[in-house]
C-alpha cells in the first residue's frame, strides 16, 4: 500500500515496433473485455439466424391455396433472401456494436486515457476499424451461412429451398455476411462523429431503415431512384437472388453501399482529427 | 521536461490559457495552482494533445507529446480518475492501455501492487470508490515508467488516508528524479507537496517561485492587545508604524516586536499579547489571484485587507 516502500523497476526500454500493431492489440483487449460486445454479437446471431428460421417456417405453414394456388407466386419467391431475412434486424444489433465501440469513449470519458496512450488519432480509428471488422466478418458471415442453410432445410420439407450451387445464391449469402461486417465500420463512423450514443444510434437507424421510407415521399419515378440509393436497399440488391426492377444491379448495390461506408469514414476522420477530444 | 512557449487556447471569446510560458523541470513536484476556471486542466490537456493550442506550443521531452509514438513512456498522466470505461475490470482497463504502448502483463500486475489494487483487479471499474479510481488512474499513469507525471487536482474527494497517499507518491517520484506536474486549487494542499509552485488565474501566469519565496513575500506584522489601544495606536503612529484598530487587538506594521514593546512601556500601557504574525500561504494566494477569481459566491471572496 504505502508508495514509498515499494520501487520501481529502472525505466524500461521503450518498446520498438509498430504503433498501429500495439493498438490493434489494445483494442482487442477493449472489445472483448465489455459486456456490451458479447451482446451485441449474440443478438446479431440470433436476429440473422432465429429470425431468418422463422421467417422460412412461417412461409412453410401457410395456407396452403395461398402458396400453391399461384403460379407467379411460385416464381416470384426468393428462398434465399427468404433466409436471409433476419439481416434487417441483426443489422441494428452489430450496427450498435460499431456506433459503440467510439461512442462509449466519449460517453464514459476513457477516449482522453485512450488518446493519451495513442495520441495519433487515425491510429487509434484505424486499430478500431480493423478489430471491429474482423469480428463482424466472422460473426455476420458465420450467420449468413447458418441462416441460410438452416432456412433451406426448413423450405426443403415443402419443396422450395435453394442451395449454394444454384447462380448467383452463393453470392446473396456472402453479400449478406459482407453486410453485416460493413453496417458496423458505418455505425463506428457515425459514433465518430456523432459521438453521442444516443445521437449516433439515432442516426444509424434513420439513414438505415427511415431513410428509405421516406424517398416514398418523392414523386415516381424519383421515390424508386432515391430509394434504392438507400444503405439498406442498396445492400438488399447484392443480399437477394431474384431480380427486384426496383433495386440496383448486384454490383452496382455494393458500390452505392461502400460509398456510404466511405463517405461516412472520410468525415469521421476529419471530424476526429480536427476537433478537441 | 516539459516546454511550454506562449500556449494560449482561446473559445470564442474567453481566453482560458493565455500566453502560458515555462519549464516544467525534473526532480521536484512542482504545483500548478489557480482557482477553479484558471485553466490548468487546459493547459494539461494541451500538454497531452487532447486539445489544439490557438497559439503557442507545449513539447515533452523535445517534441509535441501527440509525436511520440508510446508516449505512455515519456508521460503519464491522470487528468480524470473517471475516464474510463465503468463496465471493464481494472486489470482490462490497465491491460488495454499498456497493450497500446507495448507495456506487458506483468508490469500491469505491478503497478495493480504498488497502488494497492491487486486485491479488486478483477472488479468493474465502475465499481469502484473515488479513492479506488484514482489509484487505478494513477496506475495507469506509472504503466509505462515514465519521467513525467502530470496529475489533475489528485486529492480532491479523497479520505485523508488517500491524501496522505499521494502526496507521500508524489514526493517519492520527485525523488527518484522523474518530473513531477500537479494541479491543486488548494494552496496548503500544495504547500506540503511540492517544492516550485505556478500561480495562474483567467489563463494568466501570476507568479511561478519556490514554496519558499511564497512564505516569505507573506506580508508580517504584529497583532497587539492592550489596555488602551487607541493611546498605543497614537504612539506607535508617531514613531512610524501603521495600526488597524480591529477590536480586541491592533495590527501593527513597520516596527519590531522590541520597539513596540519599548513604545508601550515608555507610555505607561500594559501589553497583554504580542504575537508575530505572517499571511498564510492561503492569504499570499489570495491576494495574488484574488482579481482573477472567475466566480465569485455570494459573499466575495473574503477581503483581505490585510494581505
Amino acid at each position: 500500500m504505502s508508495a514509498a516502500t515499494s520501487t520501481l523497476p529502472s525505466n524500461t526500454a521503450v518498446p520498438t515496433g509498430s504503433a498501429l500493431r500495439a493498438a490493434l492489440v489494445s483494442e482487442w483487449t477493449k472489445l472483448r473485455s465489455v459486456r456490451s460486445t458479447v451482446w451485441a454479437l449474440v443478438l446479431t446471431s440470433a436476429f440473422t439466424i432465429g429470425l431468418s428460421a422463422l421467417f422460412c417456417w412461417a412461409f412453410v405453414n401457410r395456407d396452403e391455396r395461398r402458396r400453391d394456388g399461384s403460379l407467379r407466386n411460385f416464381f416470384e419467391f426468393d428462398p434465399t433472401a427468404r433466409s436471409l431475412r433476419g439481416v434487417v434486424l441483426a443489422q441494428l444489433a452489430i450496427g450498435v456494436l460499431g456506433v459503440l465501440v467510439m461512442s462509449s469513449e466519449y460517453a464514459t470519458g476513457m477516449i482522453r486515457t485512450s488518446l493519451a496512450a495513442v495520441p495519433n488519432r487515425r491510429t487509434l480509428l484505424a486499430a478500431k476499424t480493423i478489430v471491429l471488422t474482423a469480428v463482424s466478418l466472422v460473426v455476420g458471415m458465420a450467420s449468413a451461412f447458418v441462416a441460410f442453410l438452416l432456412g433451406q432445410a426448413i423450405l426443403d420439407g415443402e419443396n422450395l429451398g435453394t442451395s449454394l450451387s444454384e447462380p448467383s445464391v452463393l453470392r446473396a449469402v456472402l453479400g449478406a455476411g459482407l453486410y453485416l461486417t460493413l453496417i458496423p465500420m458505418f455505425g463506428l463512423a457515425l459514433g465518430t462523429i456523432v459521438r453521442r450514443t444516443p445521437g449516433a444510434i439515432a442516426t444509424l437507424f434513420g439513414i438505415v431503415l427511415i431513410l428509405p421510407l421516406l424517398a416514398d415521399a418523392f414523386p415516381e419515378p424519383w421515390d424508386v431512384r432515391i430509394g434504392r440509393l438507400s444503405p439498406l436497399n442498396a445492400g438488399q440488391a447484392f443480399f437477394s437472388v431474384r431480380y427486384d426492377p426496383d433495386l440496383l444491379t448486384p454490383t452496382q448495390g455494393l458500390l452505392v453501399f461502400l460509398g456510404w461506408v466511405v463517405a461516412s469514414f472520410v468525415v469521421a476522420i476529419v471530424m476526429l482529427t480536427k476537433r478537441d477530444a | 521536461m516539459i516546454e511550454l512557449h506562449g500556449l494560449t487556447k482561446r473559445y470564442g471569446d474567453t481566453l482560458a490559457v493565455d500566453e502560458l510560458t515555462f519549464d516544467i523541470t525534473p526532480g521536484c513536484v512542482t504545483g500548478f495552482l489557480g482557482p477553479n476556471g484558471a485553466g490548468k486542466t487546459t493547459t494539461m490537456r494541451m500538454i497531452l494533445g487532447l486539445d489544439a493550442p490557438t497559439k503557442g506550443t507545449a513539447l515533452v521531452n523535445g517534441k509535441p507529446y501527440t509525436e511520440h509514438k508510446f508516449p505512455l513512456h515519456e508521460v503519464g498522466a491522470l487528468l480524470d480518475a473517471k475516464a474510463l470505461h465503468g463496465g471493464r475490470q481494472a486489470f482490462d482497463h490497465l491491460l488495454c492501455l499498456a497493450q497500446s504502448n507495448g507495456i506487458g502483463r506483468k508490469r500491469v500486475k505491478t503497478v495493480l501492487d504498488l497502488v494497492g489494487l491487486a486485491d479488486v483487479a478483477n472488479k468493474r471499474a465502475g465499481t469502484f470508490s473515488l479513492g479506488m479510481g484514482q489509484r487505478l488512474g494513477i496506475a495507469g499513469a506509472l504503466l509505462g515508467d515514465p519521467g513525467i507525471l502530470m496529475f489533475d487536482e489528485p486529492v480532491n474527494g479523497l479520505d485523508p488516508e488517500g491524501i496522505v497517499w499521494i502526496r507521500t507518491l508524489l514526493r517519492w517520484l520527485a525523488s527518484e528524479g522523474r518530473t513531477v506536474f500537479v494541479s491543486s486549487h488548494l494552496m496548503t494542499e500544495m504547500a506540503m507537496t511540492a517544492d516550485r509552485l505556478i500561480v495562474v488565474g483567467r489563463g494568466k501566469l501570476i507568479a511561478d517561485a519556490t514554496v519558499d519565496d511564497f512564505v516569505s513575500r507573506g506580508e508580517q506584522w504584529h497583532e497587539v492587545r492592550s489596555a488602551r489601544p487607541t493611546e498605543l495606536a497614537a504612539l506607535l503612529g508617531r514613531a512610524g508604524a501603521s495600526v488597524e484598530e480591529r477590536g480586541e487587538s491592533s495590527r501593527v506594521r513597520g516596527l519590531t516586536a522590541t520597539q513596540i514593546g519599548d513604545i508601550a512601556l515608555s507610555g505607561g500601557i500594559a501589553i497583554y499579547g504580542l504575537t508575530e504574525q505572517r499571511a498564510s500561504l492561503e492569504e499570499v494566494f489570495f491576494e495574488l489571484t484574488g482579481d482573477s477569481v472567475e466566480y465569485h459566491g455570494m459573499l466575495g471572496m473574503p477581503a483581505r485587507g490585510a494581505a
